[in-house]
């Protein structure tokens, strides 16, 4: 590594108290664990401080010292907690001779500037862990769910069997019961039924209504925008009340005058309920793009001979297209999350996913839900990939770079 | 536009494929008990009419929701599952349709009338018995030391058995084990709990054990926490600790002891068009005959509510065991039972709630 700065060793005095540091902090977090978060700190610390002199002081040899580190710690790790405790153990192990090691010989100081003051230095790390600890504690929550849904049992819960990495302990029950269960598939195919219908109605109106308030002669422009993304600011268990009223004199009309089939008619309710949610998405977002939009394009087009539609076609929505698509994605999940309205104005043959895991949750706790929330979690990267790498292609087509 | 036109057409023919089944949305409280009604009545019933049955878990909510969709003259449930409490109320507020059992209601296979087979249980003229269940504790074999309880007071004594207990968030069958504990005689409990100072001695009772309590309000609370070990012992319904028991293998036992029974039926919204009335009282009178109502006992421990049942109920349906052993109506697990006492609860319940809640506050 090309190091910046020269560095020269670091004193004992100051290894050793960090790297005890570090130890109090893991037995913080072990000690609770196993009851008691105070005997944790200090047995850590202490451990880790004397482990940190006699690797420096005793063993010398940076090689030996992190390797017999590494085992002595996975040993102790798989006595006191089996397979997962030898586990912690090897990382732990490794990590912790690696920071000794990376604080004794000033290797935090290389690749920074010459001229940084120790302050300066300390920030620069610190900024990193924070920004390490929030990353964590946005995503673990979504990891936590994903072992538990190859539990073996039908409880929240991490059983001694899947602790021990027991494959006893693990199933895919809970995903053979999502894709052989009736009620699970049917709500499935009613959310992938719903959410692009919803999608391709919100998406229509609101690009509409969006080139429309985009024009200059517009009369009550702000007025109108307001009323239009209404449904984004109310409470939606507000407009779910007041959809259930009107959908519901809408739908005894379709039934009751136009003799049209009870199902039908249940899913027209719900599809245009959530296209309601979702057109205020796509106002916003095509709103935003037309900013950018240069209005002489279409004088130029309409100067050629185009007439309006083909100029909106050929013309204006190629370039508006990034703000259609995001305000379609924002619409599509609007839909495909909505748990409120689809309860209001629904009946059970238009149970949608959100609906069935809701109703999941509050009777039976089943780890089905945990699987369901596995396979969308997986569906949505890929969906967001699919739509990172198709991006990065049209701009390499177009000779851009990417980002 | 190519690709949202093939979306669109296939949109509609997959609703119109999904309309020429005639349909019946049925609404229960689903999990295992959703589960046991789809093997023991659903099932069959399509099978003979070709009516596809659609699942409905809103029970909890049924009394609400009833009243909303009245109003809204839009009625999309066609049989709902609800306690005998919430069938009393629909009745009186002329949201369910009055039953008459004897004209309505399949006989016993012996012909004895189906108002004499229910006898009591029919407990409105709405309500169309089903399943007699109880609300009793369940306990951690595992954290209870040598000596598992045997007494309902062992929910109350956090010395002999420490750890948190799950009790359920609202006052009633709370109130009763309660005063029990504090050396109540069992005839005695309604007439203390109708005065105020018998109130205050409950709630003095609950308040000793207030700190250990994690309060529930799903059936599904109390055998969760059990399974994690988060509870020594916890209150919700038989058939629960029976599936979390049996079924998950879990170490927890049943304390039968001070079970209150409570009683689960059908009744029909009013307000559907005659077809659809017609066609639920059709599937109430095959889903509450004695075979069916034996049947359901295959899947779930919660008691037949025709006495011609009783002799019918044989072994699970998937393990084998024997199922009367687990019957809350078991002479075995009765010896010490509360019936839901619904007449104090339908003059008291309003009170004591706000008075529950205040303390549950504090």
């Amino acid at each position: 590594m090309a190091a910046l700065t020269p560095v020269e060793r670091a004193p004992l005095s100051f290894v050793v108290p960090v790297v005890a540091l570090a130890g109090a902090i893991l037995g913080l977090f072990v000690g609770t664990a196993n009851g008691s978060g105070l005997m944790g700190i200090l047995i850590g610390a202490a451990l880790l401080a004397v482990v940190s002199w006699a690797m420096i002081v005793v063993i010398k040899n940076e090689r030996v010292a992190r390797w017999g580190l590494v085992i002595a710690f996975a040993i102790l790790g798989f006595v006191l907690g089996s397979v997962p405790g030898g586990l912690i153990g090897l990382i732990s192990g490794w990590f912790f001779g690696w920071f000794t090691f990376w604080l004794f010989e000033s290797r935090y100081r290389m690749r920074l500037l010459p001229y940084l003051t120790p302050r300066q230095v300390l920030w620069h790390y610190a900024f990193r862990v924070i920004c390490g600890a929030i990353f964590v504690f946005l995503i673990t929550p979504i990891l936590v769910v994903i072992p538990l849904s190859f539990n073996a049992q039908d409880f929240f819960t991490f059983t001694p069997e899947m602790l021990r990495f027991d494959p006893e302990g693990y199933s895919l029950k809970h995903y053979e019961d999502f894709f052989t269960n009736n009620e699970w598939q049917r709500s499935f195919k009613n959310s992938l039924l719903i959410a692009p219908i919803a999608t391709i109605i919100s998406v229509t109106l609101g690009t509409l209504a969006a080139i429309g308030l985009s024009q200059a002669h517009v009369p009550g422009k702000r007025a109108i925008m307001a009323i239009l993304i209404s449904p984004m600011i109310v409470p939606l268990i507000i407009s779910a009340t007041g959809m259930f009223f009107f959908y519901s004199n809408i739908g005894n009309f379709l039934e009751g005058t136009l003799g049209m089939n009870k199902t039908f008619v249940g899913y027209v309710k719900v599809i245009l309920a959530h296209a309601v949610l979702g057109v205020p998405f796509v106002i916003i977002t095509v709103t935003a793009t037309l900013v950018g939009f240069d209005r002489s394009l279409t004088r130029a087009a309409a100067n050629m001979g185009a007439d309006p539609v083909k100029t909106f076609f050929k013309i204006q929505m190629p370039l508006i297209l990034p703000g259609v698509i995001a305000g379609g994605l924002f619409a599509f999940i609007t839909s495909f999350d909505e748990v409120v309205v689809v309860l209001f104005v629904g009946s059970a043959s238009q149970k949608t996913l959100p609906w069935q895991m809701f109703t999941g949750l509050r009777e039976q706790i089943s780890p089905t839900i945990l699987a369901v929330a596995t396979i969308l979690v997986v569906i949505s990267i890929a969906l967001l990939t699919t739509l990172e790498l198709l991006r990065r292609r049209s701009e390499r087509l177009r000779g851009m770079s990417p980002g | 536009m190519k690709l949202s036109t093939s979306i669109l057409a296939i949109a509609a023919a997959s609703v119109a494929g999904m309309a020429t089944a005639q349909e019946m949305t049925i609404v229960s409280w689903g999990g295992a008990y959703t589960e046991s009604q789809k093997r023991a009545y659903h099932d069959p019933y399509s099978t003979n009419t070709g009516v596809t049955i659609i699942n409905d878990d809103s029970a909890a909510e049924a009394v609400a929701k009833l009243r909303a969709m009245n109003e809204a003259g839009n009625v999309t449930w066609d049989v709902v599952d609800v306690v005998a409490a919430d069938a009393i109320r629909l009745c009186d507020e002329g949201l369910a349709l009055e039953i008459n059992a004897d004209e309505q209601l399949a006989p016993a296979p012996d012909g004895t009338p189906a108002s004499e087979d229910f006898g009591d249980l029919i407990v409105s003229d709405c309500f169309i018995p089903q399943i007699v269940y109880s609300t009793t504790f369940g306990y951690r074999t595992d954290l209870v030391g040598d000596t598992p309880p045997t007494d309902v007071c062992a929910v109350f004594d956090t010395e002999a058995y420490p750890g948190m207990r799950s009790l359920e968030k609202r006052p009633i069958n709370n109130m009763e084990w309660a005063l029990i504990c504090d050396g109540v005689a069992f005839e005695d409990v309604y007439d203390v709990l109708e005065t105020e100072e018998g109130q205050e001695q409950a709630l003095a009772k609950l308040d000793t054990i207030k700190d250990s309590v994690i309060w529930w309000s799903a059936g599904a609370d109390t055998p969760q926490l059990l399974a994690d070990g988060e509870v020594v012992m916890g209150s919700t319904y038989n058939g629960r600790l029976f599936s979390l028991i049996e079924e998950q293998n879990q170490p927890v036992a049943m304390l039968w002891d001070a079970q209150v029974f409570d009683l689960d039926g059908w009744i029909i919204p009013t307000g559907l068009s005659e077809e659809r009335t017609q066609r639920a009282l059709d599937y109430v009178y095959f889903a509450t005959d004695t075979q069916r109502l034996a049947d359901q006992a295959k899947y779930i421990s919660y008691g037949p509510a025709r006495a011609s049942s009783a002799p019918l109920v044989g072994t699970h349906a998937d393990l084998g065991i024997e199922m009367a052993p687990h019957m809350p109506t078991d002479p075995e697990n009765s010896k010490r039972t509360f019936l839901y006492n619904y007449e104090f609860w339908a003059d008291y319940r309003d009170d004591i709630d706000a008075k529950f809640q205040a303390w549950l506050s504090q």
